[in-house]
C-alpha cells in the first residue's frame, strides 16, 4: 500500500490518500483496457490522415492535425508490447496532455475502443507484478479490477519520454 | 482596454530610462569629458526623480534626488567623470531599479552608502576642498560657475507651435524662471493674428525674459529640461550697463496688453480642455503593446495563412474565375499581413547588445582585465521572442570569453598583445540564418587540456581518433569544466550546457573556432525567426515535405546522364562544382527505388551547398511554422511542421542539418526504420 502511494504522489496524480477514487477513461488497446485519467484528456476524435516522421522513435512516428495543432501521435501498444490488430471502426485518438520536463505537451494516443468513464478506488489497486507480464513494470503504476477485467493505469510520462 | 496602472506605466518608463543612464554611463567610462553624455545621464535621472515624486515613488524620488545633486558636479564641469565614479553611478543606478521593483522592503542602507561614497569621491575631487566640508560639499547650493560670473541673463523663450495642446504651460515656466531671481518678462505678440483668425491651439507668442541672478546657465536650462526638445531656447549673460536697455521692450509690451490678454486667456483656456485625439500626433510615435498581444496576433495571422493557402488551392482547382480572384486578393492581402506583422515582431540586435555592455564593465573590473568591448551589427534585425532566448546564452559566452578566453595583462605583455584584451559581439544575416559570434583575442582554446578532461571524466577513451571540432564538442557536455581554479564567474561546468540547450531548441547551432595564442570564436547561427517560412512543397514518396525557400538556390533534373555519371558517389557537377547530394528518399526511409524524373534541389547554408533529391517539386508555400514537440527531438531533420492546403501535416526539412548530413559531419546513418 505504501508503495502505491509513493508512486502516485511521485506521478503528480490526485490520489493523495490511498483510498482516493481516480476518474478515468477506458480505452481498449490490444488486448488490454488502459485507464487514462480523466484530468489529462482534452478530447477524443476520429481517427485522422497521418504524417509520418522519419527518424523519430518507433512508437510516435506519426504527426496529426487536431485542429490547427500538430501534435505527435503515440501507438502505446509498441511501447507495451501488445500486439494490435488494424484501424477498426471503432479506432479512435484520445488527446490527452502531459507534462514533459515542465512543459505542457499535448499528444494523441491510437485506441482500439474508447468505453467509458468511469471512477476506479486506487485502495483495490494490485501491485504489478514483476514476472507473469509482457509489459515493463515500470511503466505500469498500477493495475485496477474494472468489471472483472484487469486494467492497466501506466504511467503516461515514462511511457511517453 | 486593460487598467491602466499608472505605477507600472512609471515601471515601464524608468526601466527604459535606467537603460539609458546606464549606456550614458558606460559610455561616460570611456570618454570621461563628454559633456552630452554627462548632460544625458542627468536628464534621464531627473526624469525619474520627476515622475518617481508624481507616482508615489517617494524613496526612488529622494534617493535619486541625492544622487542627481552630487551628479550635478560632475556636470558643471567640476569633476571629471572617473571610473570610480562611473562604477558608483552605474551601483546606484542598480539601486534606484531596486527601490522601484520593491519601493518598501529594499534597504536604505546601500544607498546611503553610494551617496556617501559618491559626495566622497566629489569633495575629493574639488581641489583644495576643505577635508571638514566634505559630507556636505555635494548638497551645498552649487557654486557659481565660471560662465556664470555676469549679473544676470538674458532669455528667449520660443515654443513650438503645438505644445499647448502637449500640455504645457509656458506661463508656468516663465514662474518657475522666477524663483531664480527677479524677472522681467516681456510677451512678443508680433506673431499672434486678429482674433478672427487665431487658432486658439497654437502657441503663437513668444517671450523674452531678463533674469537677474548669479545663477548658472545650467539652472536656467533645468527649468525647461522637459520641453527642452519642442523649443528655442536662447540664454546669453549681460552685464549691469544691459539692464537700462531692459525697459524699452517693457513698455512695449504694454502697449500691446490687451491682445496679450486675449492670447493669454486662450492659451488658459486650451490648457484646461486638451484635444485628447490631438495629442497623438507628431513625429516618430511610438505605443507600448503589451508582448502577449503581439504573439496572439502572430498565431491569428498564422491561422488566417493556414485558411488562405486552403482557399487558393480550392480555387486553382476550380473553375470559377471570380473566386480565383478572390483568392489571389485574399493571398496577397494575407502575405502582406504577415509582412508587417512580422516587421513588429522584429527586434535590432542592439536592444540586446547593449545590455553586455554592463556586463563587460564589471566583469573587466572585478578580474582586472582591461577589456574593450565591441559591438558589430547591432541593426541587424531577429524576432523579438529570439532576441529574448538569445540572452542567456550570450551572457555565458561573453563571461566565459573575459574569464577564460582573455589573458591576464602581464600574460599578455609577454606575448606582444596589447594590455588591452578585446571581445567582439557581432551580427550579421547569412541566408535565411542569423549568425551571431562572440569573439575574444585571448589564449585560444587548449585543445590538448580539454581532451585530456575529457578522457579523465570518462566522456571519450583515451587515444580515441577525434577531430578538433569533435573536441571542442566536449566543452558542451554538463558539469564539463577546465578551469583550474573556479573563480565567482565560472569554472564550475555549468553553462556551456544550458548554452548549448537553448541553441538547440532555437534550431541553432554552434561552432567553435580557435587559434591558439590568438583567441577564440563562438560562432551561433539561428533562424532568423520561429513563425513563418516561405517554402517550397516537395514530394518525396507518399510524403510531403517543405524546405525552406530562403535555403534555395536552384532546382535541377535527376537525368539518367548526372545518374550514371555520379556512379554512387552521390556527387553532383553544377557548373564545374562538385555538389554532394543525399536522396531523401534513402534518409527518410522510403522503400523502393526513386520514380523517374526525380528533381535535385540546391540548398546553401552560408559557404556550403548540397543537393537534396525529391520525388516531385510540387509549388511554393507559405508556412506557419509550427515546432515539434519534445517527443520528436530526436527526428533532426526536422525544424518543424506545418499544415498545408489539404489540412494534413507537412514537415519542415532543417536544412543545416541535411547540409550537414550530405557533408558528412554528422551521423549519416539513414533513420531506423529504414528498409
Amino acid at each position: 500500500m505504501s508503495q502505491i502511494h509513493t508512486l502516485s504522489q511521485a506521478s503528480g496524480a490526485v490520489a493523495a490518500a490511498s483510498d482516493a477514487r481516480l476518474r478515468v477513461l477506458m480505452i481498449g488497446l490490444g488486448s488490454e483496457i488502459l485507464a487514462i485519467e480523466t484530468s489529462l484528456v482534452r478530447e477524443i476524435i476520429d481517427p485522422v490522415a497521418l504524417t509520418p516522421v522519419p527518424g523519430a522513435r518507433q512508437f510516435i512516428t506519426s504527426l496529426i492535425n487536431v485542429r490547427g495543432n500538430v501534435i505527435p501521435l503515440a501507438d502505446l501498444s509498441l511501447r507495451l508490447a501488445l500486439r494490435r490488430s488494424p484501424d477498426t471502426v471503432d479506432t479512435r485518438f484520445v488527446v490527452i496532455e502531459i507534462d514533459i520536463d515542465g512543459d505542457p505537451v499535448r499528444v494523441g494516443i491510437v485506441a482500439d475502443k474508447v468505453y467509458e468513464v468511469t471512477e476506479v478506488a486506487m485502495s483495490q489497486s494490485l501491485p504489478t507484478p514483476r514476472i507473469g507480464a509482457q509489459w515493463n513494470p515500470d511503466l505500469v503504476r498500477s493495475i485496477v479490477k474494472w468489471k472483472d477485467e484487469f486494467v492497466i493505469v501506466p504511467e503516461l510520462e515514462l511511457l511517453l519520454t | 482596454m486593460i487598467g491602466l496602472d499608472p505605477a507600472e506605466t512609471f515601471r515601464q518608463e524608468a526601466e527604459e530610462l535606467l537603460e539609458k543612464l546606464e549606456a550614458a554611463l558606460l559610455d561616460l567610462g570611456q570618454r570621461p569629458g563628454d559633456a552630452d553624455l554627462v548632460d544625458e545621464a542627468f536628464r534621464a535621472l531627473h526624469t525619474i526623480k520627476g515622475s518617481g515624486a508624481m507616482f508615489g515613488f517617494d524613496r526612488v524620488a529622494s534617493f535619486t534626488h541625492d544622487f542627481e545633486t552630487a551628479f550635478d558636479l560632475i556636470r558643471k564641469g567640476q569633476i571629471a567623470a572617473g571610473p570610480e565614479i562611473v562604477t558608483l553611478s552605474l551601483e546606484a543606478k542598480d539601486h534606484i531599479r531596486e527601490l522601484i521593483e520593491d519601493p518598501i522592503s529594499t534597504s536604505a542602507a546601500p544607498g546611503q552608502r553610494i551617496v556617501a561614497a559618491l559626495q566622497a569621491l566629489l569633495a575629493e575631487g574639488r581641489q583644495g576642498a576643505p577635508a571638514a566640508s566634505q559630507a556636505c560639499a555635494a548638497s551645498e547650493p552649487s557654486m557659481p560657475a565660471a560662465a556664470s560670473a555676469a549679473s544676470g541673463w538674458r532669455i528667449g523663450l520660443v515654443f513650438a507651435l503645438h505644445v499647448l495642446r502637449n500640455g504645457t504651460n509656458p506661463l508656468a515656466l516663465v514662474d518657475d524662471l522666477r524663483e531664480l531671481g527677479p524677472c522681467l518678462v516681456t510677451a512678443d505678440t508680433d506673431a499672434v493674428p486678429a482674433l478672427a483668425g487665431l487658432a486658439p491651439l497654437d502657441c503663437l507668442m513668444s517671450w523674452n525674459v531678463t533674469l537677474e541672478s548669479s545663477c548658472p546657465a545650467s539652472a536656467i536650462e533645468d527649468v525647461f529640461m522637459f520641453v527642452r526638445d519642442e523649443m528655442e531656447l536662447t540664454i546669453t549673460p549681460f552685464s549691469d550697463a544691459a539692464l537700462i536697455n531692459a525697459a524699452a521692450p517693457a513698455e512695449s509690451a504694454a502697449i500691446n496688453a490687451p491682445e496679450t490678454d486675449q492670447a493669454a486667456a486662450a492659451e488658459r483656456e486650451s490648457e484646461e480642455k486638451p484635444e485628447p485625439g490631438r495629442r497623438m500626433e507628431g513625429k516618430g510615435q511610438t505605443i507600448r503593446v503589451q508582448a502577449e498581444r503581439l504573439d496572439e496576433l502572430m498565431d491569428r495571422v498564422g491561422e488566417l495563412v493556414i485558411a488562405q493557402a486552403r482557399l487558393s488551392q480550392l480555387a486553382t482547382a476550380g473553375s470559377d474565375l471570380a473566386i480565383k480572384d478572390i483568392a489571389e486578393e485574399v493571398e496577397r492581402l494575407a502575405s502582406g499581413l504577415r509582412d508587417s506583422t512580422m516587421g513588429v515582431r522584429m527586434v535590432p540586435m542592439g536592444s540586446l547588445f547593449g545590455r553586455f555592455r554592463r556586463l563587460v564593465h564589471d566583469l573587466s573590473r572585478d578580474l582586472g582585465k582591461p577589456v574593450e568591448f565591441v559591438t558589430v551589427g547591432e541593426d541587424t534585425e531577429l524576432d523579438k521572442t529570439m532576441i529574448e532566448r538569445l540572452a542567456d546564452p550570450l551572457v555565458h559566452l561573453i563571461r566565459n570569453a573575459i574569464d577564460h578566453g582573455i589573458e591576464a595583462a602581464d600574460k599578455r605583455a609577454l606575448t606582444g598583445k596589447p594590455a588591452t584584451g578585446r571581445i567582439e559581439l557581432s551580427a550579421r544575416y547569412v541566408g535565411a540564418q542569423v549568425v551571431v559570434a562572440v569573439q575574444d583575442d585571448g589564449a585560444g582554446l587548449d585543445t590538448a587540456r580539454i581532451r585530456a578532461k575529457a578522457e579523465e571524466s570518462g566522456l571519450v577513451a583515451p587515444g580515441a581518433q577525434l577531430s578538433e571540432q569533435e573536441i571542442h564538442q566536449f566543452l558542451f557536455h554538463a558539469g564539463f569544466s577546465t578551469a583550474k581554479t573556479v573563480s565567482a564567474l565560472s569554472g564550475r561546468g555549468v553553462g556551456m550546457d544550458v548554452v548549448k540547450r537553448t541553441i538547440d531548441a532555437m534550431r541553432g547551432t554552434i561552432d567553435v573556432a580557435t587559434a591558439a595564442g590568438r583567441g577564440s570564436s563562438m560562432t551561433l547561427r539561428l533562424p532568423l525567426t520561429l513563425a513563418i517560412i516561405e517554402g517550397l512543397l516537395v514530394r518525396v514518396g507518399e510524403s510531403r515535405y517543405i524546405i525552406p525557400l530562403s535555403a534555395i538556390e536552384e532546382c535541377i533534373e535527376l537525368t539518367p546522364a548526372i545518374e550514371a555519371r555520379a556512379k554512387g558517389r552521390n556527387f553532383l557537377d553544377v557548373r564545374g562544382d562538385l555538389v554532394p547530394f543525399v536522396r531523401l528518399r534513402q534518409h527518410f526511409g522510403v522503400s523502393g527505388e526513386g520514380e523517374p524524373f526525380q528533381k535535385i534541389i540546391i540548398v546553401t547554408l552560408g559557404e556550403t551547398r548540397i543537393g537534396l533529391v525529391v520525388d516531385q517539386i510540387i509549388g511554393s508555400h507559405q508556412t506557419v511554422i509550427k515546432t515539434l514537440t519534445k517527443l520528436h527531438s530526436d527526428a533532426v531533420m526536422f525544424s518543424g511542421a506545418t499544415i498545408i492546403g489539404d489540412g494534413s501535416v507537412a514537415l519542415i526539412l532543417d536544412v543545416a542539418q541535411l547540409l550537414a548530413i550530405g557533408q558528412g559531419h554528422r551521423d549519416s546513418e539513414p533513420t531506423a526504420e529504414a528498409a
